[in-house]
């Protein structure tokens, strides 16, 4: 796991198509008063797409993935609560892939967060 | 610049550091205007998100640029008012230089009674050279004013 998503305290649960990331809460995600920071919820959305995409490109071996550009609508506050994430890979293209992730607390059809990301696929 | 007219010191906010999230980055004041504050977030390699190259995460320039621009928001207000992310957009135009500090500066360019309208740019030493570029809104819960 890199640095970045150990800082977030981010475990992994396998799944078929995507993996789902767990955020535990800590005071250190914290943004306004024990509400998770926006920064901590746009972080785990993309860990969540990139985990998504690599094993959408899993097969293919040696694919470099850079990000092009991300937009999150906030829709509820983080709370006191583990946070899970999980990305989708709309469509995997030659050079452009376009994933979509959601975060949520208590169930996934009440989503706390949702990005949509574009990726740079460097074969 | 003077802004001893001013109500709102983004240098005393939090007594002068972040903590939570802010805190855990590494993010500190840089500078201030009437409606935008740079904010820095020194290299560290927890920041890591390419193990290769050094290179940080776009995470964390995500949350240097959210709270850069809420702190934009109150200082055009001129005052602390809890609020929300709504929506937030990045570009990441490049990747930050691995060991360099990363300057985020937001800017809040209209206010409603609802929503705040945000934008910034964050570079990495050459304000000319940005390396993201963000827009997006904030929602005061019980109206700004």
């Amino acid at each position: 796991m890199i640095p970045y998503a150990r800082l977030l305290g981010l475990e992994v649960e396998p799944g078929d198509i995507a993996p789902t990331y767990v955020m535990p809460f800590a005071i250190e995600l914290v943004g306004r008063p024990s509400f998770l920071h926006g920064g901590a919820i746009g972080g785990l959305l993309e860990m969540a797409a990139v985990g998504a995409l690599k094993q959408a490109l899993a097969a293919e071996g040696d694919v470099r993935i850079k990000p092009i550009n991300l937009t999150v609508d906030y829709m509820r506050g983080g709370r006191d609560k583990p946070t899970r994430a999980r990305g989708t890979v709309t469509r995997l293209g030659t050079r452009v892939a376009n994933v979509e992730a959601i975060a949520w607390q208590d169930e996934p059809d009440r989503p706390i967060a949702a990005a949509r990301i574009n990726y740079l696929i460097v074969r | 610049m003077t802004n001893s007219a001013r109500a709102f010191d983004p240098k005393l906010l939090f007594g002068g550091r972040f903590g939570g999230h802010g805190g855990r980055l590494g993010i500190v004041y840089h500078d201030h205007g009437d409606d935008w504050v740079e904010l820095a977030l020194p290299y560290h390699k927890d920041l890591i998100g390419d193990e290769a190259s050094g290179v940080i995460a776009s995470g964390p320039i995500l949350a240097l640029m959210d709270t850069a621009t809420s702190i934009g928001v109150w200082l055009k207000l001129d005052a602390f008012k809890g609020h929300a992310t709504l929506d937030l957009r990045i570009d990441y135009l490049r990747p930050a230089r691995p060991g360099q500090t990363v300057i985020g500066r937001g800017e809040c360019y209209r206010i409603t009674r609802s929503i705040a309208f945000v934008r910034g740019q964050a570079h990495d030493g050459d304000p000319n050279d940005p390396l993201a570029h963000v827009a997006g809104t904030f929602m005061a819960v019980g109206g700004y004013w």
